[in-house]
């Protein structure tokens, strides 16, 4: 056994000693911290003492059926839709992106959304439209993406905004004596941004403690650690352990950026249904950048998902992966059935791939 | 999706940069983080820099089981 391994179990060793048989129930809601800790196999290694759940923390899976079912609509009025690529194959009533895409829609998979930009600026005629999909890390860009289109005085460059906040379901969640979720891992990168403060009131309104946490093995047991003291000791605070990326007022200037693109909005989450002030839209200013406003997109009430799929309760951490019926036999990545198998950094995705 | 990677940057033209991920080179506009320089590590998503590394925490971070050791 290396140094690093041994320092690793003996880390996991003392939270277990720290918890003294006691059982905790920790979660993540970062789609990234979901597939770090499926890979470095922490869910196994610290098991029955800390139990760790995947929240809504993957911008695909939360994405309700109503917006896809706009955005499929776009793609089908001849418009040309870039996307990050997790979107593709989202179904809604059984068709998706890579369902348009393969019947002559115009559907590029982009890694920037300035990379959107640059597709509309070479194009002569014909529109194009963002998928604006993304929490609080994901915004800014978005946002630049719209300052560039506006510089470069492009007039067929628009997004359609899908974006959410964090903070706001974890409220929800901390509320919920179903979910029964006794602190959380919190997301490094949406920090990054927003800081620590946003996360404030879940140790001072339901007295949990959270942690900003990094995505390296060690970042996660250092997170899990801090935690598991804080609730040992009948404390609640906010602390940063990705302090090497997030300050505590994060990143000013991406969120002043935020702030003249965007304002809040109510906006509906899979699983949650719509809370109020939780996503982000376009201020009326920047409304030639919209593509709701630009487009008149109608709305889809009835826009259906697999009527078996679970990811709904999976989202909430009501439903591990394997515990849905559909888990490995009906839905696989090859043929998922929801978002959470779809997206690489779904919870689905991540059991699968790393067999647990 | 909030994946970010850690990089150098190794140009910078107006907004524009040149990170180098270990050999590759991409570019990343750095619209949000206004102060970076030539030689900063930073973390970039979608194409944009977020945030820069911090050396002396990063270094607080390597020695993180140590500090677990003397909490024990």
């Amino acid at each position: 056994m290396d140094a690093k391994r041994q320092n690793f179990s003996s880390a996991i060793e003392r939270i277990k000693k720290m918890l003294g048989g006691g059982k905790i129930r920790l979660m993540e809601v970062c789609g990234t911290h979901t597939v770090a800790i499926s890979r470095a196999g922490l869910r196994q290694l610290l098991k029955p003492d800390v139990e760790l759940l995947s929240g809504p923390g993957c911008p695909v899976c939360v994405t309700p059926a109503s917006d896809i079912a706009k955005v499929l609509w776009l793609a089908e009025q001849g418009i040309t839709i870039a996307t990050f690529g997790d979107m593709m194959k989202v179904p809604v009533d059984g068709r998706s992106l890579f369902h348009l895409k393969a019947r002559g829609s115009d559907v590029r998979i982009v890694y920037s959304p300035i990379e959107a930009v640059d597709i509309a600026e070479s194009l002569a005629d014909g529109e194009v439209v963002f998928v604006g999909v993304g929490f609080e890390t994901t915004a800014p860009a978005i946002a630049g993406a719209i300052v560039d289109a506006k510089d470069r005085k492009l007039k067929n460059f628009s997004v359609f905004a899908s974006m959410k906040t964090i903070p706001t379901p974890l409220d929800i969640i901390c509320r919920s004596p179903q979910i029964g979720v006794d602190g959380f891992i919190l997301p490094g990168h949406v920090s990054a941004i927003i800081g620590s403060k946003p996360y404030r009131f879940i140790a001072e309104k339901y007295d949990k403690p959270g942690v900003i946490t990094g995505f390296e093995p060690e970042d996660i047991v250092d997170g899990v650690f801090r935690l598991a003291k804080m609730i040992s000791n009948g404390t609640a605070g906010i602390e940063v352990s990705y302090s090497r990326v997030v300050r505590p007022d994060g990143n000013v200037a991406a969120k002043r950026l935020m702030e003249e693109i965007f304002e809040l909005c109510d906006s509906e989450w899979r699983g949650l249904g719509i809370l109020q002030n939780s996503g982000l839209k376009i201020r009326e200013e920047y409304s030639d950048f919209d593509a709701d406003y630009r487009f008149k997109i109608p709305e889809f009430p009835d826009a259906k998902d697999n009527p078996a799929c679970q990811c709904d309760k999976v989202i909430l951490g009501l439903l591990k992966p394997n515990q849905c019926p559909l888990f490995g036999t009906e839905c696989i990545p090859t043929n998922p059935q929801g978002p959470c198998m779809i997206s690489s950094e779904g919870a689905c995705a991540a059991y699968y791939k790393y067999g647990e | 999706m909030c994946l970010a990677i850690p990089g150098k940057i190794v140009e910078i033209d107006g907004t524009n940069a040149i990170i180098d991920y270990g050999g590759i080179r991409k570019k990343a506009s750095i619209l949000v983080m206004p102060d970076a320089a030539v030689g900063d590590m930073v973390i970039v998503h979608a194409g944009f820099v977020i945030s820069k590394i911090d050396e002396k925490e990063a270094q607080k971070t390597l020695s993180v089981f140590r500090t677990i050791d003397e909490i024990r």
